[in-house]
């Protein structure tokens, strides 16, 4: 589903991604773990096609097509979704309209009908239960004055309702409580299915023990490293990056 | 002035050696007394009219045009404009295949209906024409309910009584350099009056007004609501006007008596000239209400995003106790427009109210200003105002300003001021977009839901187009 080949990026003509290489299949879930600075933002902004991280070298193929030249929106409407580590405010943009011409835009790309506003509530309410949000959420700005905890489960609730094939979580586990921390693994064990790629970026184990990945890797300065299944998350939690 | 006096100086006016035969229907360029009285005459105007322009005329000699505004101005030559032009000069297409294609274009892209685009776009239309007949009904209505719905020719024909009561009362021809021009110069506008105890059946909109056509660029419009009277009016339109008049220099004046109503809605979209900043419209307008009566109300909402240079700030005069002034205000500005917007509300009843909501977006190299005045008067026991002046930048090549004015005589005042500056980000925008959102869609729904507070206050499917006119307004400002 999704193939990384040799790829190198730069941000600010710093290059930081060296050459990394990884296959994720449909019905697989990868996890990349690594310290502070090793690429793991930057992988994901240049999965997702982020103005500025510029790709010099290699090739992302999603569904066997090349996917470097497109726009973040013409990947997402492909199904690529990024979970977001810092999800931003937006003053004044009512969460339920977001949601809802996110979701139109995607259904319109995929030549399907686009929701009208009832039928869109019915869905919305759906998934809100299963993230454990109440509906004042929807009425509020995206995302402005939510909390960490809050801010993440919306991430969820976003790629619930988008349904993604791929789906990007970049330290959707940081910061949150255990509660949290349990929503948020269990909105993603529920989208886990044989159709689906799911790959977590993260910087602990924490997030691994709600979600069993079948692949682990490690990124140190821009390459995977090592690769496993969760044993080697494990290892890691107990040894840290400096074993390696 | 005497009428004698009157009569003297229709004579003097002919040593400037200005003849014009009365049956021609334009004037050559240029202004001087002659053509005022030109005006007149063909208009048919009793003597108190002729003797207010010719007032303001000669006042108008005496004043410079005003340069106090954050905005570039290329110097006007009032000697180049015709002041004067018959209803029908504005030439007529056969059809709409003569008309510009970028306006048609634009008419598209809002769902301007097809037999409203050729009327916009002055093509020749035959009479049994839709709107005609709404048009019909719509008089009957207001007719039944005794409210006066017309041209300012008309009305001063049918009611000079009112027209001689109420003209200047609220914008003296002293007032300003373009309201003094205006008060001498202007050819038609519309005329509103609203009788006691009326609660006007329908929104009213210039649109509706049978002779709509060529109100020219000295619009005069007034508006009267008598006691316990209720209007709501509507001004302009989302589609853009095919205009050949580079200077626009209106006056509106409301009246608001005991416990009366007016909401005053505008949507302004002219010609802002091209992505390269050439040509457009210059929109110098006054707009002022008086609340007279106590328990009055007048309420402006406007959504600026055409003309090159816009100066206007819709004011009330806040006379009545207990009176209210509200003022609503989305300002948008791209390429090389500039807006210098905003408003006054004048304290001098006792326990009056004001709230500012003023919303400006500036995109491309465009410069957007909001300009307020609270004054609270020694006499205006509790009064209470309440301000919220928000900026949104899209681009770095852009400017937003601020320039409140607080000034506050009677220590009971209430006064608040809120004001913020943001920006679309980078990040906002990666995040609409990773959603699937394209750029533009994704600059238009932040843009509308800065607005939202101003959108609430127009009529449900103006609203509507509102929306869909900003993010017309916008293609083309990011990326």
């Amino acid at each position: 589903m999704l193939q990384i080949k040799n790829l190198h990026a730069t941000v600010h003509d710093t290059q930081i991604l060296k050459g990394i290489n990884l296959s994720i299949h449909a019905g697989e879930v990868h996890a990349i773990m690594g310290p502070n600075g090793s690429g793991k933002t930057t992988l994901s902004n240049v999965l997702a096609g982020r103005d500025g991280y510029v790709v010099t070298q290699g090739d992302i193929l999603f569904f066997g097509k090349n996917i470097i030249a497109l726009t973040p929106e013409e990947r997402a409407v492909m199904g690529f979704f990024l979970g977001m580590q810092y999800p931003v405010e937006i003053p004044g943009v009512n969460n339920s309209y977001f949601l809802k011409t996110a979701l139109n835009s995607i259904r319109k790309a995929r030549g399907e009908s686009e929701l009208d506003a009832f039928d869109f509530m019915q869905l919305v309410k759906t998934h809100l239960a299963a993230v454990g949000m109440d509906e004042k959420f929807l009425k509020r700005s995206v995302n402005a004055g939510f909390s960490g905890g809050e801010k993440k489960r919306n991430e969820i609730l976003q790629m619930m309702l988008l349904q993604p094939k791929m789906a990007v979580l970049d330290e959707t586990d940081s910061g949150l409580d255990v509660d949290a921390l349990q929503m948020v693994a269990k909105g993603v064990n529920t989208l886990r299915d044989a159709s689906r790629g799911i790959l977590l970026i993260t910087h602990y184990q924490r997030l691994l023990t709600y979600v069993e990945p079948d692949f682990v890797h490690v990124l140190l300065g821009g390459k995977i490293v090592k690769s496993g299944d969760k044993q080697l998350a494990q290892e890691i939690e107990k040894n840290g990056y400096g074993a390696l | 002035m005497t009428n004698k006096m009157i009569h003297e100086s229709i004579k003097q006016s002919y040593q400037y050696g200005f003849t014009t035969d009365i049956e021609m229907e334009t004037v050559p360029p240029g202004l001087n007394e002659g053509v005022i009285r030109f005006i007149s005459a063909k208009k048919n105007e009793p003597l108190f009219l002729l003797n207010f322009r010719l007032q303001a005329y000669r006042h108008w000699l005496t004043l410079s045009a005003p340069n106090w505004a954050h905005l570039k101005i290329e110097p006007i030559d009032y000697q180049a404009i015709s002041y004067y032009s018959a209803p029908k000069a504005k030439k007529l297409l056969k059809s709409l295949d003569e008309v510009d294609p970028k306006l048609l274009e634009m008419y598209e892209k809002l769902g301007v209906p097809l037999h409203e685009r050729a009327k916009l776009a002055g093509v020749a239309v035959d009479a049994v024409f839709d709107s005609v007949s709404v048009a019909t009904t719509f008089k009957e209505k207001l007719k039944e309910a005794g409210v006066i719905f017309c041209s300012f020719s008309e009305a001063v024909q049918s009611h000079p009584d009112l027209i001689e009561k109420y003209l200047g009362s609220v914008v003296p021809y002293r007032d300003n350099f373009f309201a003094t021009l205006n008060s001498a110069v202007f050819t038609d506008g519309s005329f509103v009056y609203i009788p006691k105890g009326v609660r006007c059946p329908m929104e009213l909109s210039t649109y509706f007004r049978i002779n709509t056509a060529n109100t020219g660029q000295f619009e005069r419009t007034l508006i009267i609501a008598d006691d316990d009277a209720h209007v709501s009016y509507l001004e302009g339109c989302t589609a853009p006007m095919r205009d050949e008049n580079q200077l626009h220099a209106a006056v509106v004046e409301l009246v608001a008596h005991k416990n009366a109503t007016i909401k005053y809605a505008t949507v302004q979209n002219w010609y802002p000239g091209d992505e390269n900043g050439k040509g457009g419209i210059y929109n110098f307008v006054t707009k002022r209400g008086t609340c007279l009566g106590d328990h009055s109300k007048i309420s402006w909402t406007q959504i600026e995003t055409g003309s090159a240079i816009t100066w206007k700030y819709p004011s009330v005069v806040l006379r009545g106790d207990y009176a209210v002034g509200e003022f609503y205000s989305v300002a948008l500005t791209n390429h090389f427009q500039q807006a210098d917007t905003g408003t006054k509300m004048i304290h001098l009843g006792k326990n009056t109210k004001s709230t500012i909501i003023s919303k400006g977006i500036s995109a491309g190299r465009a410069q957007n200003s909001y300009r307020g005045l609270v004054r609270v008067s020694p006499m205006a026991e509790n009064a209470r105002n309440y301000s919220q002046c928000d900026s949104l930048l899209i681009g770095d090549q852009c400017g937003a300003h601020t320039y409140p004015t607080l000034d506050v005589k009677n220590p009971s005042a209430q006064i608040e001021h809120e004001a913020t500056t943001s920006k679309i980000s980078d990040d906002q925008l990666f995040y609409c977009r990773q959603r699937g959102i394209s750029q533009e869609d994704a600059v238009s729904m932040i843009v509308n839901g800065f607005c939202k507070t101003v959108f609430q206050e127009l009529p449900m499917e103006f609203a509507v187009e509102a929306q869909k006119l900003l993010a017309v307004s916008l293609e083309g400002s990011v990326g």
